[in-house]
């Protein structure tokens, strides 16, 4: 068993209101010089045997089919 | 014959006995459908209700978008043969199957929002708003924590110049949404999204109003004239 790691961020056009709040805050903890925050989803994708192309390419279409909406979210896939 | 209008119940739908209501008190026969069963049962329109479907797990609608009866769906309703309202997380559903442009995204104030809201009526020529008038403001209800309407500035200059917002909020943006979208339509203008509750104002004894009767009493008319909408 190998782990496929999906990260799916919103893109750089769609507004991220918990990205905001969280930088809200990390000023009010005095986190000082965080300037921008953007919030996204980590998925990790535990698939049989070795991570190979084809694997990679499976889960990259799982990312784009389910667990990514590409109209307002990028994914990224690697092996973990 | 009396229209009959499926409404379908997800695991987390909330909003389906008020739909099924409102489409009675338009005159239609509510028929009851079930996500996991791939059966349209032969309804003459299909109502997407409000609520949670899948506990909003993954994305809002993400989930129920591949449910059995949404390949039944999805086909009949891109032809523009088939009439679909989507209210709510039905409009996210709508979405999430890419049957409408765009995506509903986190309220811009992390809120929640419920509360009566004045929509303007825009495109009053789909399957589901005939029985407005172009400009005509109604009142009804929002509730929903994922209202705010996306899409990139091409789709929205498309969905403006093409006539496809229906809806706009009116006043304050309750979300986010941009350029005050409510909702929006498909280019055959028989899928209908909308973020607010139109089922939830069809009685004066519940709601804040009875405005939003005119969705269900539309569609009646459509299918009735039995001719296709175009938008």
């Amino acid at each position: 068993m190998a782990r496929v790691v999906v990260d799916v961020m919103l893109k750089p056009e769609i507004l991220d209101p918990q990205g905001q709040a969280i930088a809200g805050a990390c000023s009010r903890l005095g986190f000082e010089g965080v300037e921008q925050v953007r919030q996204g989803k980590r998925f990790e994708v535990e698939v049989e045997g070795e991570v190979d192309e084809a694997k990679l390419a499976d889960v990259r279409r799982l990312a784009e089919t389910l667990l990514a909406n590409t109209v307002i979210e990028d994914f990224e896939v690697r092996p973990a | 014959m009396t229209a009959r209008v499926g409404v379908v119940t997800f695991p987390g739908t909330l909003d389906d006995k008020d739909a099924a209501r409102a489409v009675s008190l338009a005159g239609a026969e509510p028929v009851s459908l079930w996500h996991a069963d791939a059966d349209l049962k032969g309804v003459d329109a299909v109502v997407l209700p409000g609520g949670f479907s899948y506990g909003d797990y993954l994305r809002c609608g993400a989930i129920a978008r591949f449910a059995p009866l949404m390949s039944e769906l999805i086909p009949a309703a891109r032809s523009g043969a088939l009439p679909v309202l989507g209210i709510c997380n039905g409009f996210q559903i709508l979405c999430e199957s890419h049957l409408l442009p765009g995506a509903l995204t986190r309220n811009s104030s992390l809120r929640f929002v419920n509360r009566d809201q004045v929509l303007r009526m825009e495109n009053t020529n789909t399957a589901w708003t005939s029985s407005y008038d172009e400009g005509q403001e109604i009142l009804v209800v929002l509730k929903s924590g994922e209202g705010g309407y996306v899409a990139d500035e091409e789709t929205l200059d498309r969905l403006e110049g093409e006539g496809r917002v229906i809806a706009r909020y009116v006043g304050s943006n309750p979300n986010g949404s941009r350029r005050d979208i409510a909702g929006v339509t498909n280019e055959h203008g028989n899928i209908v999204g909308l973020m607010p509750h139109p089922e939830h104002a069809v009685e004066a004894l519940t709601g804040p109003s009875t405005d939003g009767l005119g969705f269900f009493t539309s569609i009646l008319g459509h299918l009735a004239a039995g001719t296709p909408a175009h938008a």
